[in-house]
């Protein structure tokens, strides 16, 4: 069997232009709402002659695809003038699985989403969970803080390795180098804290894993204390120069009306000058306590992308100094015998310590009917997880609302009308992660 | 009910842990959420997703007015200007299931729609592409629909003789 027949997608396909209903051939031109339906109605009657444009598939193995991202272009010489992401090479149905496994068992599920940021998949697992059960107003402080501290870490990490992967796209083959240390630095500490560099499964349902270990204070201001030197590299390396500023400035553009119509959050939004940042808009956790700036953007292009995460680090440093200063005394997971284990020492001496144990292992805690809807801010945007119980102990229905699976929609308005190799910056510069776009 | 800000959108409406639920009938919806979207100023459609109430055991939670059905598509509105949010239920009915598109009003539900479509199998009329997006395009059956079974299923890969 051919090569061309094994990944045929069939109607998943860019398909050739006459025929095709104007709405798609819209999205497919990137101009959704730049041109009325009757144009794009007209341009689906006039098939360029087939020497002059040309097709072409990239990825979904392509190292700038940041994973198995599969783009059809139809490009006229270098010029792009249709995309269409094909999407679904990462799909292992997380969504039907998470249906199986019982809220506690739920984290190590949806950490996988997101692996560039798997504790906000957790966190926002447990909200969702928390407000099902009615407990979320009871969570200990200490715990919501520790949250807050991880989640903030990760974003910084995350940033890092966008910022990473953002210059191997580019070019800047130093700075994915640079980009991988300051991550793993980051990860060394959750290793500490977590016992895994990734996938956690350490926000839970009513609290956290486990508390702090020793030594984390020292930890974390070595941490953020060597960032902002190594941040101020970064600038010198690329900020500035003309080689990036050139391949980044004015590409990958996007209007805040089409950025908002495609439902786009996070940088990609803010990048158009959009001040939304839901950790300031709707706070969650302690956010409303901590003082920091929403970085917005000015042009919606590729470099505004770029110095937005750039600057957001800076911002989650803010905040962290902050978490440091008010990280209060107390139990980093609720007492709710219902809902959290009991210690191991209560185990050996206390039967009804023991029947906790089994039966949160094994059937897990009964959670009453309803539907909820959370949302946090992820790295990427708004990650959301609807959740639907229907009393029992596993989730009737878990759907997250993943932002790179929504954000990857404006793929084709960016791409439109660039170079093909714009078209990689565009690409790297909205950040898909495919386990989140394919759950 | 009404919203924080008092607005009276003229449906059945519910709450769910402190969050508004409005339920639409489903020829309504593309209308329904275009009011919403130029009267009442909820710019963004954040989500847009379904449930299969195939296999609930426990009662549903639905106005009086509003009869259940098998299927419902969860849509969740944002309006920025006041920080609010909104959830649409929209009942379903597992013999016909189509709505109207959303494609129309928020060009973003595009691939949300084409998700469910492809998980739950709900039709969506106006939709410029209604194709399968996260599973293969010869994939037969709907994954997250409560009837279609988890583990030992043939496992469905192109180019092999006989799988399916």
């Amino acid at each position: 069997m051919s090569l061309a027949a094994e990944t045929f997608e069939g109607a998943q396909e860019l398909q050739p232009r006459k025929g095709m209903k104007a709405g798609e051939l819209l999205r497919e031109i990137g101009s959704v709402l730049r041109m009325s339906e009757a144009e794009a109605a007209d341009l689906s009657s006039h098939e360029p002659p087939q020497d002059e444009t040309m097709i072409i598939n990239m990825g979904p193995q392509h190292p700038s695809t940041h994973g198995v991202l599969r783009l059809m272009l139809e490009l006229d010489g270098e010029t792009v003038l249709r995309t269409k992401p094909i999407i679904g090479y990462l799909h292992t149905g997380m969504e039907k699985t998470g249906e199986d496994l019982t809220y506690l068992q739920g984290p190590t599920n949806v950490t996988r989403m997101d692996y560039a940021s798997p504790l906000h998949n957790e966190l926002v697992f447990s909200l969702a969970t928390e407000k099902l059960l009615g407990i979320d107003e009871d969570i200990p402080p200490r715990a919501q803080w520790i949250r807050m501290l991880m989640t903030e870490l990760n974003r910084i990490s995350s940033h890092v390795l966008f910022l990473a992967t953002n210059g191997l796209d580019i070019g800047a083959v130093g700075m994915m180098l640079y980009g991988w240390r300051e991550r793993e630095e980051t990860l060394r500490f959750f290793e500490k804290v977590t016992g895994l560099r990734m996938n956690h499964n350490y926000i839970r349902p009513g609290g956290v894993g486990a508390d702090l270990p020793d030594g984390w204070r020292d930890d974390v201001l070595e941490l953020i204390d060597t960032l902002p030197e190594r941040l101020h590299e970064f600038d010198l390396l690329m900020t500035g120069q003309p080689i990036w500023r050139e391949r980044l400035q004015g590409v990958g553009v996007i209007t805040p009306q089409e950025a908002i119509a495609l439902g786009a959050t996070g940088p990609l939004l803010r990048s158009t000058g959009v001040p939304w940042d839901l950790r300031r808009e709707i706070p969650y956790l302690y956010f409303d306590e901590v003082d920091f700036d929403v970085v917005v953007g000015t042009y919606g292009d590729s470099f505004d992308r770029y110095a937005i995460r750039l600057n957001e680090v800076r911002e989650s440093i803010r905040i962290v100094h902050q978490i440091l200063e008010k990280l209060p005394e107390g139990d980093y997971r609720i007492q709710d015998k219902k809902v959290t284990p009991p210690p191991r020492a209560r185990i050996d001496e206390s039967m009804e310590a023991l029947i906790h144990h089994f039966k949160i292992f094994t059937e897990g805690f009964k959670v009453p009917e309803g539907e909820v809807y959370v949302a946090i801010e992820s790295p990427r945007g708004e990650l959301g997880c609807y959740m639907v119980s229907d009393g029992s102990a596993r989730p009737y229905r878990m759907h997250i609302r993943g932002p790179s699976f929504v954000n990857l929609q404006s793929l084709p308005h960016m791409m439109r009308g660039g170079f093909l190799a714009d078209g990689v910056a565009v690409i790297s510069s909205v950040d898909p992660i495919m386990g989140e776009v394919d759950r | 009910m009404t919203d924080q800000a008092g607005a009276d959108y003229g449906v059945p409406t519910s709450e769910s842990r402190g969050e508004l639920v409005l339920h639409v009938a489903r020829e309504q919806l593309s209308d329904f959420v275009m009011e919403l979207r130029d009267e009442h100023g909820f710019n963004m459609c954040v989500d847009v997703t379904a449930v299969d109430y195939f296999a609930y055991e426990a009662p549903r939670h639905v106005p009086a007015e509003v009869d259940p059905e098998r299927f419902e598509i969860v849509v969740n509105l944002l309006r920025m200007r006041d920080r609010s949010r909104i959830r649409l239920r929209v009942q379903v009915p597992g013999d016909e299931p189509s709505v109207p598109s959303l494609f129309d009003v928020h060009p973003g539900t595009e691939a949300m729609e084409r998700e469910v479509y492809d998980m739950f199998g709900i039709t969506f009329d106006g939709h410029p592409d209604l194709s399968r997006i996260l599973m293969p395009e010869d994939w037969i059956g709907h994954p997250l629909r409560k009837d279609y079974p988890v583990g030992k299923i043939p496992v469905q890969f192109k180019g092999i003789e006989n799988a399916r």
